[in-house]
């Protein structure tokens, strides 16, 4: 532990608790995430650490809720995006040819459309739930991972030990998981650090516009719409989703900053 | 006795290393080298890589690379010490007394800027000349250099002239500002050696005609031997000889000296065909997608169990073509391979995997050529696992052997390619290719990368393990010293296509034809004098002039 520098344990801390509080939320929060129990938009005080939100509910407890809710959809997003992203863009690197071609063209389609139009579009015609919101996300998101997997892996399947397992007769699924992909992990690693952010931000947008988590379901994106109007009366209660998105996303990639130092050291990636 | 030009006193250069998982700390590369350099003369440096040649010529600027520090001792030029120089005079110096020729002339010169306005740049900044007489400047010596058309050669781009011509634009560039001191940093290891024969004579002649000094890095030391006056010896940042040319070619006091100047003695008595060959190339034509010419045309070649065949040419001969065709990277377009008595697919994909197995290919580069996030246990064991299905401890067992057939031993079982040095990296590269017990192994330019004295070693194992495991041999290569190492029959290839082909004796005897002539005459030779008797009897220019 003592090798890891200051900010990646600054990064790594923050982290720590935002996914424990998640984990453990209904242990965690004081109360339930529906539960009304004082009156609309109550100041901090000692039975309410944050105050009360829109309709009296506590606010600590649905920052909590929201944080799990946000958190869990933003990992499945990204790690979905990562999967289906990167094994297409090794495979379409390694394959070449038509392949290739084929896939990058579709991609390019996907991509020339916004990606929040496109999600909107589609979740308003689809029944918005937790795994149809994940699949959506994961998916739109997979053609960002595909351009730099293929980016990436295009590098490293024209290297000579690449050329010689073809040699030797490996089948594409070897090529791809034990040549490529342990020398493509370091920019991917990179990579996912931001991706996980993208997806907090989008999710919580998707949110915002109430086409994300549905209520009563807490998350940081809803909690904000619902306390907006409050702003204007000087509560700070939109403000505090606000602050935890910006501290997740910058303590997360503290992380990745390091394990890319780490995953790029001289002595082959071992660290 | 006037000040020497350059004088260099017990030189100390240290560098920082920040090993991972360690906390950063100093070493010394370099541990006090003292020389002095005369006007007008030549010192060649010489040693293997890691000897600290190139740092100690970078220091006669004054210059550090990296993180590399100059921690102690005195270099004077003209009269001043200029470890001790401020900043802007040490600037003053760069560019105008001291200047550089570096390896690798492609990747140094700007391909967005005409050579012309390169080759002056540090001159006119200097203010040494007028933007005019700097371009006639470097007309005269573009013609002096031997440069087809020097009157517009500076009009051209870089990628527009070939290599050994942009290695002699380099040399101009650095003579422009009549400099008193050129570093020159491996000038003509990254040339063919019949082009290098042509660059070596216009630096010579350069040199002597401007009357400059010059300092010569190599690991060359048949180079060396035609171009300086002195010589120093240096092994892992010491000094291990330093002595006039003559002294340290035809009396060299020191162990190390007697074994570079007695590198490549490796004496293989020539084996006759004994037996059905293992390979029949059988007139092979091929090209790459998009281009309108043959690469390959009409090539047709034998080779027996348990023999070597040498194929030789210069860089765009086609000899790693024939290598790609070979191992099915590239389909021909006619012509037959037949390969222990099948005929070959020409598509990889439609061989066996007894065709695959049988047939091994080691690189050049181990470096590119092993995973660098497996170890070499993975890495030597994957074919074991792939073609025979050995697992666990018996796979291991094997790598071991594999390991101790290539003198390397258990210890290396879990270390990373980056914890190797080039010569442990391409015995395992080799221990690879043996371990799917191979009938042919193609070697591309194994031993090019490599020290002469770990080359040596490296054929000496090639051909140790041709006898216990009865394999042959495709080597590719352009050094006709190796060729004569270890071949039973030759191949030398001009322009793609076959131009010699025969045992070993009859195509290293004459009559020759003249490319054959070229490329065995330009093999530098440890002798004095050399250079100017082979350019004297020359008949024909290399195809990269």
């Amino acid at each position: 532990m003592k090798n890891i520098p200051i900010s990646a344990q600054i990064g790594l801390f923050f982290t720590g608790i935002y996914f424990f509080m998640a984990i453990f939320a209904p242990l965690i929060a004081p109360y339930g995430v529906g539960e009304i129990v004082g009156d609309v938009w109550e100041p901090a005080s000692s039975s309410y650490l944050l105050g009360t939100d829109n309709i009296g509910r506590d606010l600590l407890s649905r920052m909590i809720y929201g944080g799990r809710t946000t958190i869990f959809i933003a990992t499945a997003g990204t790690l979905l995006s990562f999967v289906i992203g990167s094994i297409l863009g090794f495979f379409a690197a390694v394959v070449g040819g038509w392949a290739d071609q084929l896939l990058s063209r579709f991609v390019d389609l996907i991509m020339s459309i916004p990606t929040l139009i496109f999600a909107l579009v589609v979740l308003s015609v689809m029944p918005v739930t937790i795994p149809i919101l994940i699949v959506v996300m994961g998916l739109l998101d997979s053609t960002r991972v595909y351009r730099l997997a293929r980016a990436v892996a295009v590098d490293i399947s024209v290297m000579e030990y690449v050329e010689a397992a073809r040699l030797r007769g490996e089948k594409t699924g070897w090529i791809i998981f034990r040549e490529i992909l342990p020398n493509a992990l370091s920019p991917l690693i990179a990579e996912m650090g931001l991706r996980f952010i993208f997806m907090v931000l989008f999710v919580s947008t998707l949110s915002f516009l109430g086409l994300g988590v549905q209520p009563p379901e807490a998350d940081w994106g809803g909690i904000v719409k619902e306390n907006k109007e409050g702003i204007v009366y000087g509560i700070p209660a939109a403000l505090i989703p606000a602050f935890a998105i910006a501290t997740l996303a910058i303590s997360v990639n503290l992380v990745a900053d390091w394990v890319l130092n780490r995953t790029t050291s001289l002595k082959g990636g071992r660290g | 006795m006037s000040e020497p030009l350059l004088k260099v006193r017990d030189l100390k250069i240290g560098a920082t290393i920040f090993p991972p998982g360690e906390k950063p700390r100093d070493i010394e590369i370099v541990h006090g080298v003292s020389f002095d350099l005369e006007r007008g003369k030549v010192l060649g440096l010489i040693g293997e890589s890691g000897a600290g040649k190139s740092t100690i010529g970078l220091a006669s600027m004054a210059y550090g690379r990296g993180g590399v520090k100059l921690t102690g001792g005195e270099v004077w030029v003209n009269g001043r010490d200029i470890l001790q120089s401020k900043l802007g005079d040490i600037r003053a110096l760069r560019g105008a007394e001291v200047t550089y020729v570096s390896q690798s002339a492609a990747a140094s010169f700007n391909p967005a800027k005409k050579i012309m306005e390169q080759v002056i740049e540090a001159a006119v900044e200097q203010k040494k000349f007028s933007r005019n007489e700097a371009e006639a400047r470097a007309r005269t010596l573009f013609a002096k250099l031997g440069l087809p058309d020097p009157d517009n050669i500076g009009d051209r781009y870089p990628h527009q002239v070939s290599g050994g011509q942009l290695q002699r634009c380099m040399t101009a560039l650095a003579l422009c500002p009549e400099p008193d001191l050129v570093v020159f940093d491996e000038p003509t290891t990254a040339l063919d050696v019949t082009t290098q024969i042509d660059v070596l004579m216009a630096i010579k002649e350069a040199i002597k005609d401007t009357g400059v000094a010059a300092l010569y890095i190599t690991h060359d030391l048949a180079v060396v031997a035609q171009v300086s006056d002195d010589i120093m010896v240096l092994r892992m940042g010491d000094m291990v000889e330093y002595g006039s040319v003559d002294q340290i070619i035809n009396n060299p006091q020191e162990e190390y000296t007697k074994a570079l100047v007695s590198v490549r003695s490796i004496e293989h008595e020539e084996k006759t065909p004994n037996s059905d060959p293992v390979l029949k190339v059988d007139g092979i034509s091929a090209r790459y997608k998009g281009l309108t010419h043959d690469v390959l045309s009409n090539v047709s070649v034998e080779l027996h169990p348990g023999q070597t065949l040498a194929v030789v040419g210069e860089s765009g001969s086609g000899k790693s073509t024939l290598a790609r065709v070979i191992t099915g990277l590239l389909p021909p377009r006619a012509g037959e391979i037949s390969f222990a008595g099948r005929t070959l697919s020409p598509e990889l994909a439609g061989r066996s995997r007894d065709d695959l197995r049988e047939l091994q290919m080691i690189y050049q580069m181990a470096d590119t050529a092993m995973n660098p996030r497996q170890t070499v246990g993975t890495i030597i064991g994957r074919p074991l696992e792939f073609y025979f299905g050995l697992r666990g401890a018996e796979k291991r067992k094997r790598v071991i052997e594999l390991l101790d057939e290539i003198e390397l031993g258990e210890k290396f079982l879990d270390r990373y390619p980056a914890e190797l040095s080039g010569g442990q990296k391409q015995r395992v590269c080799i221990a690879r290719a043996l371990a799917a017990k191979p009938k042919l192994i193609i070697c591309d330019e194994v031993t090019s990368a490599l020290d002469p004295l770990v080359a040596d070693g490296i054929l000496k194992l090639l051909l140790n393990l041709q006898k216990a495991e009865d394999v042959a041999y495709l080597f590719i290569t352009h050094d006709l010293a190796t060729v004569r190492a270890i071949s039973d029959t030759i191949a030398v290839m001009y322009q793609g296509n076959l131009q010699r082909y025969g045992s070993k004796s009859e195509v290293l005897s004459p009559p020759f034809d003249d490319y054959t002539d070229l490329l065995l005459s330009s093999v530098p030779e440890m002798r004095l004098g050399w250079l100017e008797s082979v350019v004297a009897n020359r008949k024909m220019e290399s195809a990269g002039n």
